[in-house]
């Protein structure tokens, strides 16, 4: 393994992440922020829902932002670059085998939804003042649910990114992102969904559902949440089963 | 010192359209109508192709557009599987010592494919980072190459904004930032203005100087003639013939191109031109033309007068002011062409390479 090009194509990266920082951390944050602000303090304010709410939608807007921001920092440049434009040939073409290329894919994936996920959570608390009641007492489970989630975000984009056209953009965020989101049990918790028996089973497809709630079971466990075991087995699973998917689907297109 | 480069028996189906990688530019597909849906795109983009290029050359693949010249590039550099046949860049099978042979090689596409999320020095330096070059000799590389394609005064602008020609320029200084033992160049003047195309040609020279292999495919006759030591000539997948341009031009009969320009001409004046000997084909153009009888490639051409392919040149002249003074028809013109590609291909192929 060639570590030097390895580390020339995360500077690479790095380099234009940082000149499109501004950018970046714009589209990461204003959405997810507006969220906590609506949910979590007009709702609450208002009494249309309770303070308890605080603290079970902490972790689930951590979730969605994380697998949101590693999706969108691994697929969107891979469909830019796979199209005419070619982009991503140089970098192809560099002394390594084309499979690392892919790994770095992930490994940057991955920093940018860690780093998405260290800002929005105290952003997100500090939006949402007093009474989260967040805990951090099972620190090691917290941080391999975290480290799951980001390599499930970013292998999610590079299988995404080498399986969507750029002209089906559009049509990935309708079919693919937002019924994740919406199902994904990032705004109430997966025992919310009792009344609905077979969307209860079927949202376990989900793999974001697994997200929000490892997270919910490590930072507010007081509240009904999966298996936090069982959770991370998953998510583990579905991280091997994207990265090899998405090894695959980047070799396929990156070699004709 | 340069690398050799070697081919032997590549073939490659393609059984989806091929990728941008491949060049994209395909004669029409042969899989039959009507077959079953999964087997209906079938192209052989390339037949056994078997090649030689020495350590130290410039080596040509000329042929139109679809002939498999960029598939060929493709194979050799990693971006294209084969599907028979083997490669070798130097000592290094390209495809089961693929990190051996990339360290070995530069390559230009043929469509620029520059990083846009870059500026232009910036393009050549992560390139340069990617071979693992010191940082302080990528600083000074990029500004010697930036200088020699006349770009500095662009440098530090990302390259979204760039003319086609400036992008071409900056994907060539690109392939060269890693010094490569062997420049792959895919119709490397594809889009530049006649003044560009000539530096183009002087850098790869000067580059192939240095004892660097070049190798590069075009369709353009007077491109391989003029920078080629050796090319190939292919052609639906084949290479159909290989050679110096000397030795290419010079194995076809009647391959000299005589134009004669005269103030008027009669049917016995062009039938005797057509009885000299060494005389292969003499055909009519300018106002004396009959239907039917133009000339290819006879741009320009005014007046009366014909075009005639003889297997000599200049020794010709004395017999045709001859004949034509014999006939009291005065000669306003002569132009003496070499035997050229142009003929060979169609000599080969009936087809010209301009089609």
């Amino acid at each position: 393994m060639n570590w030097r090009t390895f580390a020339a194509l995360l500077a690479r990266d790095a380099h234009v992440a940082r000149r499109n920082l501004a950018t970046l951390l714009l589209q990461t944050m204003l959405q997810p922020m507006l969220f906590v602000f609506v949910f979590g303090r007009v709702l609450i304010s208002s009494g249309m829902m309770t303070a308890s709410y605080k603290g079970l939608l902490l972790p689930g807007i951590m979730a969605v932002t994380m697998v949101i921001t590693g999706i969108w920092a691994v697929a969107m440049p891979l469909i830019a670059e796979f199209q005419f434009t070619r982009e991503i040939e140089d970098r192809l073409l560099a002394p390594m085998r084309i499979e690392w290329l892919a790994v770095e894919k992930i490994l940057f994936g991955m920093l940018q939804a860690l780093v998405a996920g260290a800002v929005v959570l105290p952003t997100g608390w500090l939006v949402l003042g007093h009474g989260v009641g967040i805990t951090f007492n099972q620190p090691a489970l917290w941080l391999t649910v975290v480290l799951l989630v980001s390599v499930f975000s970013s292998a999610g984009g590079l299988a995404l990114g080498c399986s969507v056209g750029q002209t089906q953009i559009g049509l990935m965020f309708s079919m693919v992102i937002a019924p994740m989101i919406f199902f994904g049990c990032v705004y109430y918790p997966w025992s919310a969904l009792k009344g609905f028996p077979v969307i209860q089973k079927l949202v376990l497809l989900n793999p974001l559902v697994y997200a929000s709630e490892g997270l919910r079971g490590t930072m507010v466990p007081r509240m009904d949440h999966l298996p936090t075991l069982l959770v991370a087995g998953v998510l583990l699973a579905v991280d091997v089963l994207l990265i090899l998917v998405g090894l695959n689907r980047f070799n396929r297109k990156a070699v004709g | 010192m340069g690398a050799g480069v070697r081919t032997e028996g590549l073939r490659k189906v393609y059984t989806s359209p091929p990728p941008l990688a491949a060049g994209g530019s395909f004669a029409p597909a042969l899989g039959k109508r009507g077959a079953k849906p999964k087997k209906a795109f079938q192209v052989v983009a390339l037949d056994g192709v078997s090649l030689e290029i020495r350590a130290g050359e410039i080596f040509g693949l000329l042929g139109p557009n679809g002939a498999g010249k960029s598939t060929t590039l493709g194979i050799l550099t990693t971006r294209v599987r084969p599907t028979e046949g083997h490669a070798w860049i130097g000592d290094y099978n390209v495809w089961q010592q693929q990190v051996h042979a990339k360290r070995l090689i530069g390559v230009v596409q043929q469509r620029p494919n520059l990083d846009f999320a870059l500026t232009a020095r910036e393009i050549l330096s992560f390139h340069a980072a990617y071979y693992g070059v010191a940082p302080a000799d990528r600083g000074r590389r990029s500004a010697e190459l930036l200088e020699r394609f006349q770009l500095t005064d662009r440098a530090h602008e990302m390259v979204r904004g760039f003319s086609g020609g400036m992008m071409q320029r900056l994907a060539i200084a690109r392939a060269m930032m890693h010094d490569p033992q062997v420049l792959f160049l895919d119709e490397p003047s594809t889009g530049l203005d006649p003044q560009t195309r000539l530096l183009l040609w002087e850098i790869i020279r000067e580059y192939n100087r240095s004892g660097r292999t070049v190798m590069l495919s075009t369709h353009n006759m007077e491109e391989a003639d003029a920078l080629c030591h050796r090319i190939a000539i292919i052609d639906h997948g084949h290479v159909i013939a290989l050679g110096t341009p000397y030795e290419l031009k010079h194995s076809i009969p009647g391959g000299y191109l005589l134009r004669l320009k005269f103030s008027h001409h009669s049917p016995e004046v062009v039938e005797r031109l057509r009885q000299l000997p060494g005389v292969t084909e003499v055909q009519i153009h300018g106002a004396g033309a009959e239907g039917g009888q133009g000339v290819q490639g006879a741009q320009g051409a005014q007046g009366d007068g014909v075009d005639l392919y003889a297997d000599r040149g200049g020794s010709l002249i004395r017999e045709i002011v001859a004949v034509l003074a014999e006939s009291a028809t005065d000669l306003h013109d002569v132009h003496i062409s070499e035997p050229s590609l142009e003929n060979l291909f169609l000599h080969h192929t009936g087809r010209s390479l301009r089609q």
